[in-house]
Parts: C-alpha cells; sequence; structure tokens
C-alpha cells in the first residue's frame, strides 16, 4: 500500500444474530466509516443475516496500560466480599 | 434465445473480469470486496446455466459466438474506476431487473428474489466507490468520468428485449427498466460532481450485438483464458 493510500485503521466490533453483545473482531483499513463497515462485513461476517457492526477509529480507542496492570487490576483479587460468588444461581436463568 | 442463458453469460463474463482483479486490487480489504461480488455472480450463473443445461459445458466448451452476455460486462478492466463504472452501470440495471424478476412470479422469480440482496450490496458498492472517486481528487475525478464515458457506448444494450424477458410473464417492461436505470444512475453521477455522458448508448452496430452472439475483440482473449484448460483436457472431472 502506497503512503498515498494510506488509510486509517479501524477496529471491528460484531454482535452476531444469536449473540448479545460485540466482540472484538478484528481490524482494518479504509477511507472513512461508511467504507469501513462495508468492508467489515465482507471480512468478519461474511454477510450473515442479522448482524450487527460497529466500526470504531483506532485512534478513538483509548487503552489501558499494561505497566499499570498491578495497581489497576490486582487489589480486589485477594477480597472475596468484592465478587458476587456466594450467591445461589436459579434455574432457568440464563447469560449470567 | 433463452433469457437464461442471457443472464447466465452476463454473470459469467462480469464475474471472470472481476476475478481478473484479484491480486491486483489497490488496496487488500478491496480485492476481497471485489472477489466477494465476483463469487456471488459466478454463483448467479451456475444456477442460470444449470437451467439451460450443463454448466460447464456451456462455459467452457462454447465458441465466442455463441455467448450471449452484454458487450458491457465483457470490456476489459481498466483502471479502478473504469471497474466502478462498469459496475455501477451493470449492478444498478441488475438490481432493478431483479426486483421486477422477483416481484413478477415468472420462471426466474425465486432465483431472483435469492440473488437481488447480492445485487443490492453490489449496487451499493458501486455506488459509494462512484461518490468517493467523483468527488475525491482532481485526478480521481477525472478516471471515474473518463470511466463512464468509455462505457456509455454499451449501457443501451441493457434494455433491448430479450425472449422471455418482456413484459409478457416477467414483469420486465424495458422500457420502465430504462428509465428507473437512467434516473439512479443520473443521481448517483450528480452527486458524485461528475456528469453523465451525453454520447449515443447504442452504436448502429452495436445494437443488441452481444445477446445476438457479436462481441468485442477483447472478449475472444479472455474467452481463451477461461476456458483454456478444460478444453485441453476434455472430460476430465476436477
Amino acid at each position: 500500500m502506497s503512503s498515498s493510500t494510506d488509510w486509517p485503521l479501524w477496529e471491528v466490533f460484531v454482535r452476531s444474530r444469536r449473540g448479545l453483545s460485540h466482540t472484538h473482531a478484528g481490524s482494518l483499513h479504509a477511507p472513512d466509516a461508511e467504507m469501513a463497515l462495508r468492508n467489515a462485513r465482507d471480512l468478519y461476517t461474511r454477510r450473515s443475516e442479522g448482524v450487527s457492526i460497529w466500526v470504531v477509529a483506532s485512534t478513538e480507542i483509548t487503552a489501558s496500560s499494561p505497566d499499570e496492570k498491578d495497581s489497576f487490576f490486582e487489589p480486589a483479587g485477594d477480597k472475596p466480599y468484592r465478587h458476587p460468588t456466594f450467591y445461589e444461581i436459579p434455574d432457568g436463568v440464563k447469560h449470567l | 434465445m433463452s433469457a437464461a442463458l442471457a443472464l447466465g453469460d452476463d454473470a459469467l463474463v462480469l464475474s471472470h473480469r472481476l476475478g481478473e482483479w484479484a491480486g491486483h486490487a489497490p488496496v487488500l480489504e478491496e480485492e476481497v470486496a471485489l472477489a466477494n461480488i465476483a463469487l456471488d455472480l459466478l454463483g448467479q450463473a451456475r444456477v442460470l446455466l444449470s437451467l439451460v443445461g450443463d454448466e460447464d459445458e456451456l462455459a467452457y466448451l462454447r465458441e465466442e459466438r455463441a455467448f450471449r452476455n452484454l458487450q458491457l460486462v465483457e470490456q476489459p478492466n481498466g483502471d479502478f474506476a473504469h471497474t466502478i463504472a462498469r459496475q455501477l452501470y451493470f449492478s444498478v440495471y441488475q438490481h432493478l431487473l431483479y426486483e421486477r424478476l422477483a416481484a413478477g412470479g415468472g420462471e426466474f422469480a425465486d432465483l431472483a428474489a435469492k440473488a437481488v440482496k447480492e445485487v443490492a450490496y453490489h449496487r451499493d458498492h458501486a455506488e459509494q466507490w462512484t461518490l468517493r472517486l467523483g468527488d475525491g481528487t482532481a485526478e480521481s475525478h477525472e478516471r471515474m468520468q473518463a470511466g463512464l464515458e468509455a462505457l456509455w457506448r454499451f449501457t443501451g444494450e441493457m434494455f433491448q428485449p430479450v425472449e422471455g424477458l418482456d413484459a409478457t410473464g416477467s414483469g420486465v417492461d424495458p422500457e420502465e427498466l430504462e428509465s428507473a436505470w437512467l434516473s439512479a444512475v443520473t443521481g448517483t453521477v450528480e452527486r458524485a460532481t461528475l456528469t453523465l455522458p451525453t454520447g449515443p448508448r447504442t452504436g448502429a452496430w452495436t445494437a443488441g450485438a452481444g445477446r445476438q452472439g457479436v462481441h468485442t475483440e477483447s472478449f475472444g482473449r479472455m474467452l481463451a483464458e477461461m476456458q483454456h484448460l478444460h478444453r485441453s483436457h476434455p472430460g476430465a472431472s476436477w
């Protein structure tokens, strides 16, 4: 790809027909959001009916820093009262 | 002439032309898009040609003069804008035609109902690129306009009456189809800041010629490549 067609990178999130939430499927290059949607449909959904696609310019995404992983995610691990693990889940409750 | 043969040949020949882009498209994503469209068309061609006879025999063992496709779809790819212009002219026609066939309840109704979704996407793809190239840079504008001009004279043939596709039973009226096509294409071309070509749309000798088996120069070479292997090993199963 030459620099004259240096298209921005887009992140693609897809919700499958029976899925509950959008899942990051991958990324692609496209000149604008409209074309990114069409390209995502070709690359990641193979045109299944009834899926939903989100495209987000990669520059719009702020990620947590790997270096801060400990302070970010660790402290909760040793405090069981912070986790909802002491509940009986009634039969018939789906998607938990 | 069988209408299934005419429509099947349109899809087969354009599919082959789009396949020639494989590995040569401007960007990877567009590579996939063109291949996708080519696959859709090939699928349509298989169904249509199977209505007429053996799909492989029809595709690989017919001479140039026995092909019934529009001259528009056999035109060489040229640059990307040229390919998009060809795609715009044809996919708008195909979309309008299949919508009418699907609603018409004739022998092509079921096939058209399936294909119309695919073709709607082809049309959208071509329109999106027409807008971007036409309203892009000075060079892309110029190339898109050149593509529209170069292929304009082949567009009249799409509205020549085809036996089995005219108003009787199929729900397709060529004149109504033509005016719907013109207004759709005009709308897209103008939104893309381009100008609709003004030249003649049917030359004296090209009026309906492809449908009668008369083709343009590059088509024979295209067929030679497409049919080479099959003709070298007749009767082999692949």
